[in-house]
């Protein structure tokens, strides 16, 4: 009777915090509500210290702590979020510690693939992002597989960075570009990997994977570009398109993208040079391409640094870093970030509007 | 009810030298639920709106008396390449009900004093946002005093400068600057290589993404001699190229934006991976040493693990 009577109680209480979580967020909603909010799950392992937690039950809290957030920010209406769950720099921590967290990883994919979890409750689509080739094999089996069941979800969208450093995405975005404008306009989409495999690559939601068909030694990059840069010119000021392209001279070309405007040099390249990377080609092929910039980066633990973390996305993010631990962040701290971006939001839209 | 003091119309006219004008004081025109500082987490005193204290101008005789070392900070754990994003200069104006090149001119000798500060503590870099890529879009009167006063300042500090072993170097698309800028910065930087105490990196026309998509261009052309394969490019080839490659300490290990804006605003992208963010909500013509002795020992107690275990 007491077991039924504290069922009921506590059903009742949770009742009436979705009630006021849902009025919260309906006065939050009266203003602009961010379409991408970035986190950096930062405390787990202080977390398991301060309570005297065996290791690895940090980063266990930390997941429960990921899942309600999760909850709250769809709740509220927020499409996209970002989670800093697993740096490259991490593999320098020891390695029973890393293997302990690549085992986590994997139940937790295989959790959230539940028909009960979040993701379908709220019809979201899984992105890993990272260098995936560094992880081992069952964890990238069990990535790709989320991307592959997730494929077909489109109302919320959830992105987990592993073995993911912002440099390391930069750097590949850039090979990727020459690898793409090397090979030119073609029908199927064969590009070379950087080891001088031949590989395929698929656009959409296993973008970051590559299925190896063949191995061929070929090193020939600058004919193969020689021959699709007699095919291109370069753009002159007023945005024509020029076909003559065999001149040496440097043209100034502005190009707008996500709200910056940047200037890029649009050199017309004899036959034999190699096409220039320009913003928009670099952003292409940025793993992170499949979201906006987010709105919001809150890190928590308090500590003020961005750790490599979406260095290139989050150059006008509003940055907020609480000093709750991970596991020990809550609804008020997603709310005071919202409301502090809410004003942000305004201040910085009325200087564009003046500018 | 205030008094609300409006800024003095801004007109398509040269501004007048109004390096003398008074500074009044204002009350602020925000709302006073969003006056006071409402994130606790970051470091730094609350915003007080007070009349503009009469600041220690740092002239000639100034420079050579430093400033001694503060008890309260360990010299073993000083950053050797601080960052400053001088945000501010525009409301402290506003606030003062003066035009926005009232604030900019307080700016300078901010920068000065922050200067004097840096070569006295040890600081071996100093880069300093003093004109985004973005900014090319504020008002054509603006823009053409700031260019003036960039010029001006480097007129009149440079013989300090030189003597006090500051080097100077600027980053960012300086090909849209007057060519008369242009020359002035070349002769500056020729004339202050040679110096070692500070080296105070200034980025006029700068943005992080641009910095980055020139650096793919200078690995463009090695690739094409050959140099390097697609397959060589890493992040060590990148930050060879970036134009922060002109200092010893290409990446900052503090960066401080002052009035309170918490965003890093395409500001040394790549370079900021693992520095230490300090936001302080006062403007930046306010900035001065208390503050950035309280960014400086915020930074001296932080522990920086880069991902490792500490």
């Amino acid at each position: 009777m007491e077991r039924r009577t504290g069922g009921i109680a506590s059903q009742l209480f949770g009742g009436l915090c979705s009630f006021w979580r849902r009025c919260m967020f309906g006065v939050l909603s009266a203003g602009r509500v961010p379409d991408h909010i970035a986190f950096i799950m930062d405390g787990n392992r202080r977390y398991a210290k301060k309570r005297n937690m065996a290791k690895g039950d940090g980063h266990k809290a930390g997941f429960s702590a990921l899942l309600s957030m999760l909850r709250y920010c769809y709740e509220l209406g927020v499409k996209y979020v970002t989670v800093y769950a697993f740096s490259i720099d991490n593999f320098k921590r020891q390695p029973e510690e890393v293997q302990s967290l690549m085992d986590l990883m994997q139940e937790k994919i295989e959790e959230l693939l539940q028909q009960e979890s979040i993701i379908n409750e709220y019809g979201v689509r899984l992105h890993f992002i990272g260098n995936l080739q560094l992880l081992t094999e069952p964890v990238r089996a069990a990535v790709e597989k989320a991307m592959r069941a997730t494929a077909h979800n489109d109302q919320r969208v959830l992105l987990l960075c592993v073995a993911y450093t912002s440099r390391d995405e930069i750097v590949r975005a850039i090979q990727e570009s020459w690898r793409g404008k090397g090979k030119g306009i073609q029908a199927s989409k064969e590009v070379k990997a950087s080891n001088g495999v031949i590989a395929r690559t698929d656009e959409g939601p296993n973008r970051n994977s590559i299925d190896i068909l063949d191995q061929h030694s070929c090193k020939d990059y600058l004919n193969e570009s020689k021959a699709c840069s007699t095919n291109k010119g370069a753009k002159n000021a007023e945005g024509g398109d020029d076909q003559q392209g065999h001149n040496n001279c440097r043209e100034t070309e502005i190009i707008s993208c996500n709200g910056v405007i940047d200037i890029c040099d649009g050199i017309r390249y004899k036959e034999g040079e190699l096409p220039t990377i320009k913003l928009v080609d670099m952003e292409k092929q940025m793993d992170m391409s499949v979201a906006p910039d987010p709105d919001i980066l809150i890190r928590t633990s308090g500590e003020t640094r961005l750790s490599n973390f979406l260095l290139w996305q989050t150059s006008t993010c509003l940055l907020y870093a609480p000093t709750a631990l991970w596991p020990e962040i809550g609804l008020r701290h997603l709310v005071w970030a919202v409301m502090s971006f809410q004003r942000h939001h305004s201040y910085l839209e009325k200087k564009r509007k003046q500018s | 009810m205030f008094l609300h003091r409006l800024p003095t119309p801004v007109e398509n006219t040269l501004p007048p030298n109004i390096s003398k004008a008074p500074l009044t004081y204002a009350r602020s025109q925000k709302h006073p639920l969003f006056r006071r500082q409402f994130l606790p987490s970051f470091h730094g005193p609350r915003t007080v709106l007070l009349p503009s204290p009469n600041v220690a101008v740092v002239s000639g005789s100034s420079w050579r008396q430093p400033e001694p070392f503060p008890p309260e900070l360990r010299p073993d754990l000083m950053p050797k390449h601080v960052a400053v994003i001088m945000d501010g200069n525009g409301r402290w104006a506003k606030m003062r009900g003066s035009p926005p090149w009232v604030g900019h001119e307080a700016g300078v000798e901010s920068l000065k004093r922050l200067i004097h500060l840096c070569c006295s503590w040890g600081i071996k870099v100093l880069t300093v946002f003093a004109f985004s890529y973005d900014n090319w879009k504020r008002p054509k009167v603006e823009l053409d005093f700031l260019l003036r006063l960039f010029e001006r300042t480097i007129d009149t500090e440079i013989e300090a400068f030189a003597s006090e072993g500051i080097r100077i170097s600027v980053i960012g698309d300086t090909s849209k600057l007057p060519n008369s800028l242009q020359k002035m910065i070349h002769n500056a930087e020729e004339r202050t290589k040679q110096n070692s105490t500070l080296q105070l990196i200034i980025a006029i026309s700068y943005s992080g993404k641009y910095d980055v998509v020139q650096a793919c261009k200078a690995i463009a052309g090695k690739i094409k001699d050959g140099v390097v394969e697609i397959e060589d490019i890493n992040e060590r080839l990148i930050e060879q190229e970036l134009e922060t490659n002109c200092t010893k300490f290409p990446n900052p290990d503090l960066m401080i934006r002052t009035s309170g804006e918490l965003r890093v605003s395409n500001f040394l992208l790549w370079q900021l991976a693992y520095a230490e963010l300090v936001f302080d909500p006062k403007l930046w013509p306010d900035f001065g040493k208390d503050q950035f002795l309280e960014a400086l020992a915020s930074f001296q107690q932080r522990q920086r693990r880069f991902g490792a275990r500490h």
